[in-house]
C-alpha cells in the first residue's frame, strides 16, 4: 500500500470517528451553524482527497453527502432526522468501503446507487416520504445502530447488503483476523515532539559517556553492570528514536515519475523509471534537502542522457531508455544513485570545455583522468554554456546539486560511459542531528567545528612560521604549492590576544571549492556532538552553525567556517569568477578568484600578468619587421598593420629581435603588446589588490607567492587605437550598459564586449546606471550584477521595468554563482536573462540577438 | 550547583485578580516581572561566552541538556557593570520556547500586586526603565518597577 493511501486512510479514520459524533450533535441542536459547517468541511476533504488519489466509489458517495449538507447548510433544507440519517448512512457507506479498502489496498467493487439516490432527492426538494421506510433497509445498514468506529472490517455475515459487497468481494478478507488496522496500529506525532525526543536522548548520551568515563576509573566497582546495562539500553533508545524521524526516500521519489513522463511528452522520447530501495531509510531533515536536487539529476538524464528513440535505435540499444533510481545503506551513510543507460558524458568535450572556460590548463588537463575530467560538469554555470549540454548532454544545475548534498555533508560523484550510460551517486549522512566535530581552542575558549569541512591539520612551530607570509596585511601560509589564505580564529571572533604562542594550528578548511587555514591555538579531540540550534538572540552571527554541550557540561560554539571565511574576508570563491565585495575599509577590492593569466616580464622587478581570456595570440617577431611611423610602431601582420605598443616606457622595441609579441585583436583590428618575455601561464587563485593607480596596472596580484601587476589590457588598447572605444560610428549604435561594483570585472568585461562590436558604459552601483537613464541615455541592453550586494541590481531591474519607456529594453543579470533562487528572483526583478559572468559566450549572444531584434524593428 | 527554588511559594498570598511578581534587584533598583514568565532561579552558573553577540548576551548556560542565553540586566539597562566575584543570581525566563536567563543581583520575594496596586510610572522616572516598564508599585520603603520580559529581551535582540 503506498504511503498516500496510508495516510488517506489514516486521516479519514480520524475525521470519520469525529463526523459520527458531531452528526449526531447536529440532530440535536440542527440550528448549529458552526457545526454544520464543520461536517461539511469534513465531507468535503474526504471527497477532495478522493479525487486525487483515484478513489471514485468514495469520491461519489461523499459527493452526494457534501451536497445534501451544503444546501443545509445554506438552509435550503431544514435539518431533520430523516436528513441525518441518510446522510449517516452515506457515512456508513463511506466507511465500509475504507474498510475494504483498508484490506486490499484497493477501493472493493459495489453498488452506492440507493444510498446515492435517496441523498438527491433530498436535492430535488422532494424527500419521497414513500420510499423512505423501505430504501434504507435494503440499502445499507440502519443508520440507528452507527457501525463501530474500529474499523475492523465488516463480517462477511452481512455481505447480502448491497452497500457491504466489498468485504464479500474480498475472498482473502480474513474476517476473525484480530490485526489491528491502520488506522490503530499508526499514530500521527507532531514533529516538534520528534525533535524534543531527538535532544532529549541527545543528552541522555552525553550522560552514559559521563558515567561511562567514571565507572572506567573505578575497577570492581558496583555501579560497573547497572552502567553497563544503561549504556545499552541508551544507545537502543537513541537507535528507535532516531528512527522516528526516518522516512522512506521513495517519499522524495513520489514526483518524479510524473516529471519523466511530461519530458517524455516534451521531448518525443521513451523513457522507463525504475525505483530500487524505495523504503530505504533518512533523517527527515535531510529527505527535504535531497528533494530538489534529485529532481534536478532526473531531469537531466531524461533531458539529456537518455537519447531519442531514433538516436537508440541506431545505437543498437532498445527504444525505451531507462532511469534507474537506487538507494541502499553503505556504513553509516545512504547511497542514492541516478542511472541512466543514455548516451554518457562525452569526456573529451568536458576536457575541451574546461580548458576553454579557463578552469584548468591544457598541460595539466592532459593529466587529468576521466572521473577527473568529469568532476568539471558540477562547476557552477559549466554546462548550461550550449556547446557542452548539446554534445555530451548533461548538466544544467549539476552545481546546485553538488552544493545542496555538500550542504547537509554528502558527497556527489559522476561516473560515465560513452555510449552506455551516466550514473550520479549521492552519499549522504543518515542524520544531521549528531555530527562529528573537532574541538579546538582559541583565545582561551573551545569550539567545535564539523569534521565535514575539514580538509587536514598544519602544524606550525616556531621553525615552519618562515612559511607564514603577510601580503598587505593579509596572511597566507604556503601549503605545498598553493598559498593558503589565513583567518586568524581568535582575532575574527574578537577574543582577547594570548600572550605567548608557540605553537599553532592551521586547520585547513574547504569551502564549496576553495580552501582557507583556520589559525587556532589549540587542537583538543575530536567528538560526536548534538547540534542545538543557537537562541534567538545570535541567531544572526554568521560565524556560528550551532552549539553543543560537551560531556562535562560546558557549552561551545559550533563554526561555521562558510560564515568564518566571509568574516575573515577571505572572498569567497565565487564559480572561477571574483566576488568582490562592498570596497572595505582601506578602499580595496579583494576577491580570491581562479583564473588563467599569462606571465610575462617587461624588464623591470616585478612581473606582470594578464588574463589569458583576453590574449588573441602570441607572436615574436624578428626586430626588422618592426617599423616606426609617426613615433608609433607598427608591423606588416596577416595583411594588415599591427600597431605595437611597448608595455613599459622606454622599452627598446627592437633591442630584442625577435620580439614577444601579445596580440589582442577585436576580429576586424588588432594590436600588439611588446614584452621583454613570456614566463609562464598559471592557473590559480588569486587575490588582486585593485590599489594600484598607476595607469597601465590595474592592481597588484600574489602569483606563487611573488608579487605580481595585473596588467590593465584597456589601457593599451586605448594606446593602441585612439577610436577604439571612442565612439566610432558602429560602436555608438550598439550601447550597452553594463552595473558592477567591481573594477576588475568591468576591465574584462570593456574590451571583451567591446571586441564584439559593443560601446560600454560603466557603472558602480544601480543607482547610478539609473541616473544615467533617467538622464535620458538610451542603452540597447542593460548588463547587472546581481550578485554583490553593492550593485543593488534587483532594485535597479525593478526600478527599470517600473518606467514604460524602458520596458523593452532586454536586462540581463549577471551572476558568479549561479542559483535557482537567485534566478528566480533576478526573473522577479525583471531581468530577461539570468547568466554566469564568465559565460563571456552567452552575454555575447543575448546582446547580439537584442540588437537584432532592434534591427528588424528599425527595418 | 544548581539551588533551584520554586518562585511561587514564598511572598504574599495571592486573591483572585492580583499579578503575582517575581521581584529581584538590579544595582540598587528593585525590579518584578510575572510569576508566569518564570521558569526557575538559579544560583551562579557556569556561563560560556559567545563571541561577537550583542554586549548584554553574556552567553550561553546548560539549563540540564536546554541552551539558555544569558542576558545581563546590568549591561541591558546601561548600568554599571558588576566587580568579579560579586554574586549573581539567574532568573530564567521562557518566552516564545526558548530559554533567557537574565543575570540579576539579587532575588527577592514573590510579591501579589492587585490591579490599583500597578501606578503608571511617573515622569520622572530614569529613561532607560521607562522604556521596559508597565508600571510601578509603591512598597513601604521603596518603589517595585514592573518590567515587561518580552521588551527586556526585543532590545537584545534588535542587533539581529
Amino acid at each position: 500500500m503506498d504511503d498516500l493511501l496510508r495516510d488517506f486512510l489514516t486521516e479519514s479514520n480520524e475525521n470519520l470517528t469525529r463526523l459520527d459524533g458531531e452528526i449526531v450533535v447536529l440532530e440535536k441542536k440542527p440550528k448549529d451553524r458552526e457545526l454544520l459547517a464543520s461536517i461539511f468541511r469534513t465531507i468535503h476533504t474526504i471527497k477532495g482527497t478522493c479525487g486525487f488519489i483515484g478513489l471514485s466509489r468514495l469520491e461519489t458517495v461523499a459527493h452526494a453527502a457534501e451536497s445534501v449538507l451544503g444546501r443545509m447548510r445554506d438552509g435550503e433544507l431544514p435539518v431533520t432526522p430523516e436528513v441525518i440519517s441518510d446522510v449517516l448512512g452515506a457515512v456508513d457507506v463511506i466507511k465500509t468501503i475504507l474498510a475494504g479498502l483498508e484490506q486490499a489496498g484497493a477501493e472493493p467493487s459495489g453498488d452506492d446507487g440507493a444510498v446515492i439516490a435517496r441523498l438527491e432527492a433530498w436535492l430535488t426538494g422532494a424527500p419521497a416520504p414513500a420510499a423512505r421506510p423501505a430504501a434504507p433497509a435494503a440499502a445499507t445498514k440502519p443508520p440507528a445502530a452507527p457501525a463501530p468506529v474500529a474499523l475492523v472490517p465488516a463480517p462477511p455475515a452481512q455481505a447480502a447488503e448491497p452497500a457491504v459487497r466489498a468485504a464479500e468481494a474480498e475472498p482473502s478478507a480474513e474476517a476473525g483476523d484480530a490485526k489491528p488496522g491502520i488506522a490503530e496500529s499508526s499514530l500521527r506525532v507532531h514533529v516538534t515532539i520528534l525533535d524534543r525526543l531527538m535532544n532529549l536522548v541527545g543528552e541522555l548520551v552525553l550522560a552514559r559517556n559521563q558515567l561511562l568515563q567514571l565507572s572506567r576509573t573505578e575497577e570492581d566497582s558496583v555501579y560497573l553492570a547497572p552502567v553497563q546495562h544503561l549504556n545499552r539500553v541508551t544507545t537502543d533508545l537513541q537507535e528507535a528514536v532516531m528512527k522516528t524521524r526516518m522516512q522512506p526516500v521513495g517519499n522524495a521519489w513520489t514526483k518524479l515519475p510524473r516529471l519523466v513522463r511530461d519530458l517524455c511528452q516534451a521531448n518525443g522520447k521513451k523513457i522507463e523509471l525504475e525505483q530500487h530501495g524505495a523504503d530505504t531509510e533518512l533523517d527527515r531533515q535531510i529527505l527535504q534537502a535531497i528533494q530538489d536536487p534529485l529532481v534536478h539529476m532526473v531531469r537531466n538524464s531524461a533531458d539529456h542522457g537518455i537519447e531519442a528513440p531514433a538516436a537508440r535505435k541506431k545505437a543498437g540499444k532498445r527504444e525505451c531508455g531507462t532511469i534507474t533510481l537506487n538507494a541502499y545503506h553503505e556504513g553509516g551513510h545512504v547511497i542514492l544513485e541516478v542511472s541512466d543507460d543514455g548516451a554518457g558524458i562525452d569526456a573529451a568535450a568536458v576536457r575541451r570545455k574546461a580548458i576553454e572556460r579557463g578552469l584548468v590548463t591544457e598541460t595539466a588537463a592532459a593529466q587529468l583522468s576521466e572521473a577527473q575530467v568529469l568532476r568539471f560538469v558540477f562547476e557552477p554555470g559549466f554546462s548550461t554554456a550550449s556547446k557542452v549540454t548539446n554534445v555530451s548532454g548533461r548538466g544544467v544545475g549539476m552545481d546546485v546539486v553538488r552544493s545542496n548534498v555538500e550542504r547537509i555533508g554528502g558527497t556527489v560523484d559522476v561516473s560515465s560511459e560513452a555510449g552506455k550510460g551516466t550514473v550520479v551517486r549521492i552519499k549522504i549522512p543518515l542524520t544531521l542531528a549528531i555530527i562529528s566535530a573537532l574541538v579546538v581552542g582559541a583565545g582561551g575558549e573551545a569550539f567545535a567545528i564539523p569534521q565535514i569541512g575539514v580538509v587536514e591539520l598544519v602544524r606550525v612551530t616556531a621553525e615552519s612560521r618562515g612559511l607564514v607570509e603577510d601580503v598587505h596585511g593579509a596572511k597566507f601560509y604556503r601549503l605545498r604549492d598553493s598559498l593558503l589564505p589565513l583567518v586568524d580564529l581568535g582575532e575574527t571572533l574578537g577574543l582577547p590576544v594570548e600572550a605567548e604562542r608557540a605553537d599553532e594550528t592551521i586547520v585547513v578548511c574547504q569551502v564549496g571549492d576553495s580552501r582557507y587555514g583556520l589559525v587556532v591555538s589549540e587542537v583538543f579531540d575530536t567528538q560526536e556532538i548534538v547540534v542545538k540550534p543557537v537562541g534567538r538572540l545570535v541567531k544572526h552571527l554568521t560565524s556560528y552553525a550551532g552549539c553543543t554541550i560537551l560531556g562535562d557540561g560546558r557549552v561551545i560554539m559550533i563554526l561555521d567556517t562558510a560564515g568564518l571565511a566571509t568574516r575573515g574576508r577571505i572572498g569567497e570563491r565565487d564559480e572561477g569568477k571574483t566576488v568582490a565585495t562592498a570596497a572595505d575599509e582601506r578602499g580595496s577590492l579583494r576577491g580570491s578568484e581562479r583564473r588563467s593569466l599569462l606571465l610575462f616580464d617587461v624588464g623591470e622587478e616585478a612581473m606582470r600578468a594578464v588574463p589569458l581570456s583576453l590574449v588573441a595570440r602570441l607572436e615574436e617577431f624578428p626586430a626588422n619587421s618592426l617599423e616606426a611611423a609617426d613615433g608609433r610602431w607598427l608591423v606588416q601582420y596577416r595583411g594588415s598593420l599591427l600597431p605595437i605598443v611597448p608595455a613599459r616606457e622606454g622599452l627598446e622595441i627592437r633591442a630584442r629581435d625577435p620580439r614577444p609579441v601579445i596580440v589582442f585583436s577585436d576580429g576586424i583590428r588588432s594590436m600588439g603588446l611588446a614584452v621583454e618575455e613570456i614566463r609562464d601561464i598559471v592557473e590559480d587563485r588569486v587575490t588582486v589588490e585593485t590599489r594600484a593607480a598607476r595607469p597601465g596596472v590595474l592592481g597588484a596580484a600574489v602569483i606563487n607567492g611573488k608579487a605580481t601587476e595585473v596588467l590593465d589590457t584597456q589601457h593599451y588598447l586605448q594606446l593602441a587605437h585612439a577610436d577604439w572605444f571612442g565612439g566610432a560610428a558602429e560602436a555608438a549604435a550598439r550601447t550597452v550598459l553594463l552595473v558592477d561594483a567591481s573594477p576588475f570585472f568591468e576591465s574584462l568585461m570593456t574590451p571583451a564586449l567591446g571586441a564584439e562590436g559593443f560601446q560600454v558604459t560603466c557603472c558602480r552601483t544601480g543607482s547610478e546606471a539609473l541616473a544615467r537613464l533617467e538622464h535620458g541615455e538610451a542603452y540597447e541592453a542593460l548588463l547587472c550584477d546581481v550578485g554583490s550586494k553593492a550593485t543593488g541590481g534587483f532594485e535597479l531591474g525593478q526600478q527599470v521595468r517600473a518606467n514604460p519607456a524602458w520596458q523593452g529594453m532586454p536586462m540581463v543579470a549577471l551572476t558568479g554563482r549561479v542559483s535557482a533562487a537567485q534566478e528566480r528572483r533576478a526573473r522577479a526583478a525583471g531581468f530577461t536573462h539570468y547568466l554566469s559572468k564568465s559565460d563571456r559566450g552567452a552575454i555575447v549572444a543575448v546582446l547580439d540577438e537584442a540588437h537584432t531584434e532592434l534591427e528588424e524593428a528599425a527595418a | 550547583m544548581s539551588a533551584t527554588r520554586q518562585a511561587a511559594t514564598g511572598g504574599n498570598r495571592a486573591t483572585a485578580g492580583d499579578v503575582e511578581y517575581v521581584t529581584f534587584r538590579v544595582g540598587e533598583q528593585w525590579l518584578g516581572i510575572p510569576v508566569v514568565m518564570v521558569q526557575e532561579v538559579l544560583t551562579a552558573e557556569r556561563i560560556a561566552p559567545v563571541p561577537l553577540a550583542p554586549a548584554e548576551v553574556t552567553g550561553f548556560l546548560n539549563l540540564r541538556g536546554q541552551i539558555v542565553s544569558a542576558i545581563d540586566l546590568r549591561i541591558r539597562l546601561n548600568l554599571p557593570r558588576r566587580a568579579s566575584g560579586e554574586r549573581i543570581m539567574n532568573v530564567v525566563v521562557r518566552d516564545r520556547d526558548e530559554l533567557f536567563s537574565f543575570l540579576v543581583d539579587e532575588v527577592g520575594d514573590v510579591q501579589a500586586v492587585g490591579a490599583d496596586g500597578l501606578e503608571r510610572p511617573p515622569q520622572t522616572l530614569d529613561p532607560r526603565w521607562r522604556q521596559v516598564c508597565n508600571g510601578v508599585v509603591r512598597r513601604k520603603s521603596d518603589l517595585l518597577v514592573a518590567v515587561s520580559a518580552e521588551k527586556l529581551l526585543q532590545v537584545a535582540e534588535g542587533t539581529a
